[in-house]
């Protein structure tokens, strides 16, 4: 009996163990993959290099970093306010039946594929752009406006969840005070959420990042710097996702250290989400 | 008066506005399924279902991929469970809060955020390449497992801390081993949650991309063995369209992709109210 309890708690141990090693193993992988090109290259060529011609052996990913940012700058750009007003809207403001459908809608944008996505911008965002601020349609301009579609319902769960976790006195007494219900929500209520409503945004971020499938379909995936919003341009992910198929040799290493440089800047984004969130107030 | 009359003023601005925002959302949503419903639905029909695509997709139906995609979700789903509910009774039930569940907490959010296209890499240098399994089913599977990992994990941790202690108390009190605490005890009340998580693992699995095209290839032939390459709907619908194959077919996948992904949450959904009016 004894044993047996002893051994279950080992395996259990074990298992945990095995989950946690995963994150191990594809860091040891992607890096054994990818640092050895990287230092071939020259980090500082690799990282500030402009031009990306694998058959001449260039590998310069300025231009897929600046890219990656532009469009996930644009898509907090959206993406922050209208999901905020979601979360404040879903604690504060609904009528039941309202907070349901917004639920739902939600949920259902939770599971909607990025494949679709892409493809929903590619027949229906692209052509507008097109034809009423011209430029090419594959754009940043489109590839935000998806993703901020995207990472909604990131930003929108976790900020509600922060919001809710806030001890009711907090409003009571911004409204005992005399502070009309709006005022309780601005001064108060989002200020003392501030935390998790930042770690929504950093992981909202991250997702924005990671996106490929649909941002291969929208962004048009020019390797070039880009100068406007209506330019097309080209992401970290997206560099890996349209060419691993085919890439050999060094130019598969390329990838990979691409795949490198991705990984760092989310686990980075991760663990800055996760010290913040775990900083609660009350 | 007039102050007051200001506040109120933004009040009823901030609300209008607020309102606006979550109008827009539902109505986003609602564009998109009904963009691809629309024009998806009357594509479907019975033949589409159980047709393999002829000549790359432009004739025939899905039948092959829809095998492909409960293929590569069983083998996920087959995987993942026992890792992540394991790892959940091991951090609810056999530790204390201190260094190793903070270092196991830690490392599972950060596997959280791990973008899909590195799991595809990571899938397809390790699982493809290095031990070897060529792309598969088993490659696809394994490294859809490893992706979903966090979610069952986090989800059947909540369904755990929702147990009342004093159903553990009640279970030792009768003499009952952690062991038989935690299997009799906890986990078939925590069921409806681990349930849950194992749902959004299966959604997440149909829906996946770019993970599945670098480990499971997209063969278009039904697969005989777990070490067959196969093409899942998501894969199908992305190469239909982008490459510009058929946009009919395409149409036609994106509404079963969708309706698939509704109809396993309503399920879902539907299931659990049950179980717990059951339990209640």
């Amino acid at each position: 009996m004894e044993f047996k309890e002893k051994f279950i708690e080992k395996i259990l141990l074990l298992i945990a163990f095995s989950s946690i090693s995963i994150l191990a193993l594809i860091a040891f992988f992607i890096f054994g993959e990818g640092l050895p090109l990287i230092w071939k290259i020259g980090p500082k060529a690799f990282l500030f290099g402009e031009r990306w011609v694998p058959s001449q052996g260039s590998f310069g990913i300025l231009p897929m970093i600046v890219g990656s940012f532009w469009v996930t700058f644009g898509a907090l750009l959206l993406g922050i306010p209208l999901g905020l007003a979601c979360a404040i809207f879903l604690c504060e403001w609904t009528p039941p039946w309202a907070g349901m459908i917004l639920r739902s809608a939600i949920q259902v944008l939770a599971g909607i594929p990025s494949v679709i996505y892409g493809f929903w911008g590619l027949v229906v965002l692209v052509p507008l752009v097109r034809n009423y601020l011209g430029g090419p349609g594959l754009s940043i301009l489109s590839g935000s406006l998806i993703l901020s579609i995207m990472i909604l319902p990131t930003i929108i769960s976790i900020s509600e969840d922060s919001l809710k976790a806030l001890p009711p006195s907090y409003k009571a007494g911004a409204l005992a005070l005399g502070a009309t219900h709006w005022e309780t929500i601005w001064r108060v209520l989002v200020p003392a959420a501030r935390s998790g409503i930042v770690a929504s945004i950093i992981l909202g971020m991250g997702r924005a990042l990671g996106e490929t499938m649909a941002m291969i379909m929208i962004l048009g995936n020019a390797v070039k710097m880009p100068s406007s919003f209506l330019d097309s341009a080209r992401t970290l992910t997206t560099n890996i996702g349209i060419e691993m198929g085919y890439a050999t040799g060094d130019h598969r290493q390329a990838l990979f250290a691409t795949g490198v440089i991705l990984f760092l800047i989310i686990m980075f984004l991760n663990a800055l989400a996760i010290v913040l969130s775990r900083r609660r107030v009350g | 008066m007039r102050i007051n009359r200001r506040r109120y003023l933004t009040q009823k601005v901030a609300k209008i506005l607020i309102w606006m925002a979550a109008l827009s959302t539902m109505g986003v949503m609602a564009l998109i399924v009904l963009q691809v419903l629309s024009e998806g639905i009357p594509v479907l029909s019975p033949r589409f279902f159980l047709e393999s695509p002829r000549s790359m997709g432009r004739e025939g139906g899905i039948f092959s991929t829809i095998i492909g995609t409960i293929a590569l979700t069983v083998v996920a789903i087959v995987v993942a469970t026992p890792l992540g509910v394991g790892t959940a009774i091991f951090l609810g039930e056999y530790t204390r809060e201190g260094r190793i569940s903070r270092v196991i907490r830690f490392g599972i959010g950060c596997l959280a955020g791990v973008p899909s296209i590195i799991f595809g890499l990571f899938g397809f240098v390790f699982f493809v390449i290095y031990l070897n399994m060529g792309w598969s089913i088993l490659s696809g599977g394994l490294a859809l497992a490893a992706m979903i990992l966090p979610t069952i994990i986090c989800t059947a941790e909540e369904a755990l801390k929702a147990i009342p202690y004093s159903f553990r108390e009640v279970s030792y009190s009768l003499g009952g081993t952690k062991w038989e605490t935690v299997t009799r005890a906890i986990l078939p009340n925590a069921m409806p949650g681990i349930f849950t998580g194992i749902i959004l693992g299966v959604c997440r699995s149909i829906e996946e991309t770019a993970v599945v095209i670098l480990t499971a290839g997209s063969s278009l032939i039904i697969p005989t063995s777990l070490f067959s390459p196969v093409r899942t709907m998501s894969v199908h619908f992305y190469i239909l369209a982008r490459e510009g194959i058929s946009m009919e077919m395409a149409y036609g996948t994106g509404a079963a992709l969708i309706l698939l992904v509704l109809f396993v949450n309503i399920v879902a959904n539907w299931r659990l109210n049950r179980y717990i009016r059951k339990r209640a």
